[in-house]
């Protein structure tokens, strides 16, 4: 029954299981080889959801989770499109996005950060792509946060993304960097993927176009997924 | 062709993101995927996500795909009238345990010729995986059409055992338990999807 498949995982792009720079995939990363699957209804499938389920005020940080006073930190507009390795945009898919405030603070319960908490900010939305895969939101910028991985570790800003695409094959969970960060060099998680280029792919683009003047900076950032083949391979 | 956007890890404070009940905001998905209308057996599927050292991954967030009781997923392509949302989301307590409350799902065609065996699919991630697993999740009473499952049978028959979940009638509601071993001897069997 499975007329087209999504291409494969580029294992050249996508980091590896075990990665002994970042400490947490020693007892966590699945060591045995993965097991090839040939796709079925199953892999190329996913769920569906509508607009009801999105609020359209969780496409801005700075105001979905106001307590009467606005989000502090450097407003940042963050926009792109979700395209798949074709270059066709994925319309209609949903995102979610997290992130620490502009001090560096998650609103997590666990996050012992000694930074402060900022009332009037969240740090996390959800918005859907229009038809051209085109995605938008309105935020602060991230602080840099502290974590134990090694002496004196710090992450850079980043801004967490969930992205579910058409199927359960290509749902993608990944981080956006800002470009010019004096910590992403020394970032094991950020330099775990293989690839020098598949690792720029993360930093989002400076634009001067997207930037409202006396307002907010702009940022673009892009996103492939993996793409459906369109030649049969079962008939 | 355009390169894909590389995989980063979810990260141990994705919840109040990605399961926002926990901090009192409204989610899209939850671990429940029944409601009245819903037709089949209503089954738990229950379990830990264990790691290496044996110890419980307490950060992590497990997602579940599955049809209907008839075998159909509920997809954009498939009939709107379906009530089986199929979907759900969620993450691991203080002691790793995860629980679904869903439906047995139904047999999903392979190829014209063959049925799959009655399956969830499982996705996990958590800190410490830098790309998330996938995996599938069989049922213990299910033994004929897991012995002609293609999936299952591609899998070396030592490891087999990793999928199936055993199922336990001594609740009201039966049980499957389901543990996720990201190490070790009983490592559960992840997919190249």
């Amino acid at each position: 029954m499975t007329d087209s498949e999504y291409s494969k995982r580029d294992w050249q792009c996508h980091p590896p299981y075990r990665h002994d720079p970042y400490k947490s995939t020693s007892l966590r990363g699945p060591r045995q080889p993965l097991v090839p699957i040939k796709h079925t209804l199953s892999e190329i499938t996913g769920p569906i959801y509508g607009h009801g389920d999105i609020d359209p005020v969780d496409s801005d940080l700075t105001r979905n989770a106001t307590r009467g006073g606005e989000a502090l930190g450097e407003r940042i507009i963050v926009t792109g499109r979700v395209l798949d390795d074709r270059g066709r945009p994925v319309s209609g898919t949903l995102i979610e996005v997290w992130q620490a405030n502009a001090a560096g603070r998650y609103i997590h319960k666990v996050d012992q950060h000694d930074a402060p908490i900022d009332p009037n900010f969240f740090g996390a939305g959800r918005f859907l792509t229009d038809d051209d895969g085109r995605y938008r939101m309105i935020t602060v910028k991230p602080g840099a946060y502290p974590w134990g991985n090694h002496p004196n570790a710090w992450r850079p800003s980043h801004i967490h993304f969930s992205i579910l695409g058409p199927c359960i094959a290509t749902r993608l969970v990944t981080q956006m960097y800002f470009p010019g960060d004096p910590l992403l060099p020394y970032d094991p998680i950020f330099n775990s993927t293989p690839d020098v280029k598949a690792r720029q792919r993360l930093v989002a683009n400076f634009s001067l176009d997207i930037t409202e003047p006396g307002r907010a900076l702009g940022y673009e950032f892009d996103i492939v997924l993996r793409g459906r083949d369109e030649t049969p391979t079962e008939q | 062709m355009l390169k894909q956007t590389p995989s980063q890890t979810i990260g141990p404070f994705f919840a109040y993101g990605l399961t926002p009940e926990e901090y009192g905001k409204s989610g899209i998905w939850s671990g429940i995927l029944v409601n009245d209308a819903t037709k089949g057996e209503r089954i738990r599927i229950h379990g830990q996500v264990i790691d290496g050292a044996g110890e419980p991954v307490t950060d992590a967030l497990l997602e579940i795909w599955q049809a209907d009781h008839d075998g159909r997923y509920h997809h954009p392509s498939a009939n709107e009238k379906e009530v089986f949302q199929g979907f759900g989301r969620r993450s691991t307590d203080e002691n790793g345990m995860y629980s679904f409350m869903t439906i047995k799902p139904g047999r999903v065609p392979a190829t014209q010729q063959r049925k799959q065996a009655p399956h969830v699919n499982l996705i996990v991630f958590s800190r410490g995986i830098l790309v998330h697993a996938y995996t599938r999740i069989y049922f213990s009473d299910e033994l004929e059409a897991n012995n002609s499952d293609p999936v299952l049978q591609s899998v070396d028959h030592k490891r087999r055992a990793t999928l199936i979940a055993n199922r336990d009638e001594s609740r009201a509601v039966p049980r499957y338990n389901f543990n996720v071993h990201l190490q070790g001897r009983h490592e559960t069997v992840f997919f190249d999807v």
